[in-house]
């Protein structure tokens, strides 16, 4: 056992030296991902504040002027401009300078007045879908509003329907985006760099050294693991600090559970990295399978849309990604503060993905060819 | 001519001998295809809610089952307190909940209130949903009383995209991310694995001119490319209905540019690199990334702050995501992209001169 201990201490001073040494792909190693964490959030905003309309008033009644101040003091809407005609606002939305097109048909408050009903028509530019959607569903939010304000003159509604906004008061996009970034970047520091490793040694052709020495295959896979263990965890203790410095957020929940799930996440998509070192050959096509199985995990752990909007055989699939149970940990420790007892569930779950890709990168590695 | 041949012919032996990578090369398109076409999108459905429903009547029954009956909401369960409803929130079992007071049928003529709580983690999510529930017991309510709706009715008509696809957003997209990722990426490491090995060295002494070592180096990658943009047309075309309004010649025209402007790209990165390793952290930093996130691919560049935006400028897969938006689904002419062109072209011109300058410079 001593023995096995002093081994293991000569191949982590190897490692580590070697890290050391490269002095590029240490400040990329850092500087990557504290640059992810800086860009990201503002880059990944779904957040629908910028939407451009194009009004058209054909009626230039007292009632189409006050609802156009309405949208125009709403904070979604960047800028309304108004054009003459529909024919010149499409113009204008071919040039993609408008999203939304409000126009207001001629006598509309006169057949408001006498009808009591009346209807104006917005023209979406769907090719971004999402935009359209919201943009569309926010003015109609603006406009039932402003025929309460019409018709509560006579009539009001008994019936309040109150909104809350839980554990995120203040829609902030960020609050949502920052804690999944965080848990993806260790994602790429246990996967993708420890990937590189075993299969760069392959190549050069110094595994061979490895191979005719007694050490154990998992001691020396344990040599490999153990920094990028180190480096991920160091990361995301700058990660923690960053966001607090720069954005402003602090876990709501316990930093121990942050720090436990992620020690045992590491553990397991190293396993996963050093699983497909050993069974390539070269970097590049190492490099390859986990650009493949990264980009599969980012898309489907729900850090970009949310996965219950996924179709059902989607869903299966993101139950077997690890990413996805990072994610939503970070999430619900970051914003709703959820305690060790109501993600239990969640640690089995990484507990498995530990077992199961650290077993694999056992089988994988041989010390024959 | 013959030289140049058997040159060409030894990069197809390295490319199509290691199997899983060439592999990969074409399965990707496919994947991403098939995700972005059905997987992913922020589309809400089957949000689960719970109700703690301290009347019991038959008004709150029925408005729970007209929420449930909506695709947007899927009913959970009944809770007895609010403790029941903060636990399931911590635990990611529900979205919203929904609060009725106690004798709401008996108040409801006089004053009461309807609470929603929604999990405002994703604050997109969360404002569509209380926006939907809002509208739909709104409209419930009044459809019971002797309240008559009157006002303004909007309608909404939805242009170039009346399905309201995501598809039709992203495939641009997704072309524009694969032709860095094969054509930057596999060209520069492909080149830096020569200098790695030392290979490199064997071809700048054999007679062959430089220019054609890296044309022979290029072209199985573009060839490839050309392949992927033909699979990608082809999938977006007839399995998700993506229509190409404008020419298709105008189209490959235009990912043709591209994909020039993208191996010059990589040209570039190989004359900087000299591991394997720094050239993957190089393209994966400097192009990579910035073509998911930078390139309007995924995120909207309007959300940005200005620093980004005007960085998005110098994003090469701006301009053609934009152009081949503009000819897939806006059914604009060549005429209509011609600044895009101009600007690529731009690019690829500067970037080749900037690598030959720094390949001479190596030579010496």
């Amino acid at each position: 056992m001593m023995n096995k201990l002093r081994i293991l201490r000569f191949l982590l001073e190897k490692e580590f030296k070697q890290i050391k040494r490269d002095s590029l792909l240490l400040r990329l190693m850092i500087f990557i991902p504290l640059l992810q964490l800086i860009v990201l959030p503002f880059a990944a905003n779904f957040e629908m504040k910028n939407i451009n309309l194009a009004i058209v008033d054909n009626d230039h009644s007292p009632i189409s002027t006050r609802l156009t101040d309405k949208i125009r003091s709403s904070a979604y809407f960047n800028v309304a401009v108004e054009q003459k005609s529909y024919e010149s606002a499409l113009f204008f939305m071919q040039k993609n300078k408008a999203d939304i097109i409000v126009e207001y048909p001629s006598r509309m408050e006169n057949k408001l007045v006498r009808e009591g009903k009346a209807s104006l028509s917005l023209t979406a530019n769907a090719v971004n879908a999402t935009k359209a959607g919201l943009g569309s569903a926010y003015l109609a939010t603006i406009i039932r509003q402003y025929n309460l304000d019409l018709t509560s003159v006579g009539k009001t509604s008994s019936v309040q329907v109150k909104s809350m906004y839980l554990y995120n008061p203040y829609l902030d996009y960020k609050a949502y985006m920052v804690p999944g970034i965080l848990a993806f970047l260790l994602t790429l520091v246990g996967g993708f760099l420890s990937a590189l490793n075993i299969v760069g040694e392959k190549e050069k052709g110094t595994i061979e050294q490895i191979n005719v020495t007694p050490v154990p295959k998992s001691l020396f896979l344990l040599s490999k693991l153990i920094p990028f263990w180190v480096l991920g965890l160091f990361i995301l203790t700058l990660g923690l600090l960053l966001s607090w410095i720069i954005y402003g957020f602090v876990p709501v929940g316990r930093l121990w559970v942050i720090y436990l799930f992620a020690a045992l996440y590491l553990i397991a998509l190293t396993g996963l990295g050093l699983a497909v070192s050993s069974i390539s050959s070269t970097q590049q096509q190492a490099m390859f399978t986990m650009f493949f199985c990264n980009m599969l995990f980012a898309l489907l752990s729900g850090l970009f849309t949310p996965i219950s909007s996924m179709p059902g055989w989607a869903q299966t699939i993101t139950l077997f990604n690890p990413v996805r149970y990072f994610v939503e940990v970070m999430r619900m420790i970051y914003l709703k503060g959820s305690s060790f007892s109501d993600i239990t569930g969640y640690f089995l779950i990484v507990c498995l993905f530990l077992v199961l890709f650290n077993t694999f990168a056992v089988i994988g590695y041989r010390k024959k060819s | 001519m013959k030289q140049f041949l058997s040159f060409l012919q030894k990069e197809f032996y390295h490319i199509f001998r290691d199997l899983r990578t060439t592999l990969i090369m074409i399965v990707i398109p496919i994947v991403l295809v098939v995700l972005f076409g059905y997987a992913i999108t922020t589309e809400i459905k089957n949000a689960r809610f719970v109700v703690l429903d301290q009347s019991r009547d038959v008004t709150t029954r029925h408005l729970i089952d007209r929420l449930d009956a909506n695709a947007y909401f899927d009913f959970y369960k009944q809770v007895e307190n609010f403790d029941e409803i903060e636990t399931l929130f911590r635990q990611n079992k529900i979205k919203m909940a929904v609060v009725f007071p106690p004798d709401f049928s008996k108040n409801r003529e006089i004053k009461t209130e309807i609470q929603l709580l929604a999990d405002a983690s994703d604050p997109n999510e969360s404002t569509v949903l209380i926006e939907y529930a809002t509208s739909i017991f709104q409209s419930e309510l009044r459809r019971n009383s002797d309240f008559t709706s009157v006002g303004i009715v909007p309608v909404v008509r939805l242009l170039y995209n009346p399905q309201m696809k995501d598809a039709y957003n992203f495939v641009p997209g997704v072309m524009g991310m694969i032709l860095i990722l094969i054509c930057s990426l596999m060209t520069s490491v492909g080149i830096v694995r020569e200098k790695e090995y030392g290979s490199m060295e064997v071809l700048l002494v054999s007679p062959l001119k430089s220019v054609y070592i890296i044309l022979a180096k290029a072209t199985p990658y573009l060839l490839i490319s050309f392949v992927n943009i033909l699979l990608i047309l082809g999938l977006s075309y007839f399995l998700l209905d993506v229509p190409i309004v404008g020419s298709l010649w105008v189209v490959i025209f235009l990912s043709l540019v591209y994909a020039l402007v993208a191996l010059s790209l990589g040209l570039l990165i190989s004359t900087i690199a000299n591991t394997q390793q720094s050239a993957m952290l190089i393209c994966g930093m400097a192009l990579m990334l910035p073509v998911i996130l930078l390139s309007g691919m995924i995120f909207p560049i309007e959300n940005m702050p200005w620093i980004l935006q005007v960085l998005s400028n110098l994003i090469p897969a701006r301009w053609y995501i934009v152009a081949l938006r503009d000819v897939m689904i806006k059914g604009l002419g060549i005429i209509d992209i011609l600044p895009e062109l101009t600007i690529l072209l731009l690019m690829t011109f500067f970037l080749i001169l900037l690598s030959v300058k720094r390949f001479k410079t190596r030579l010496e």
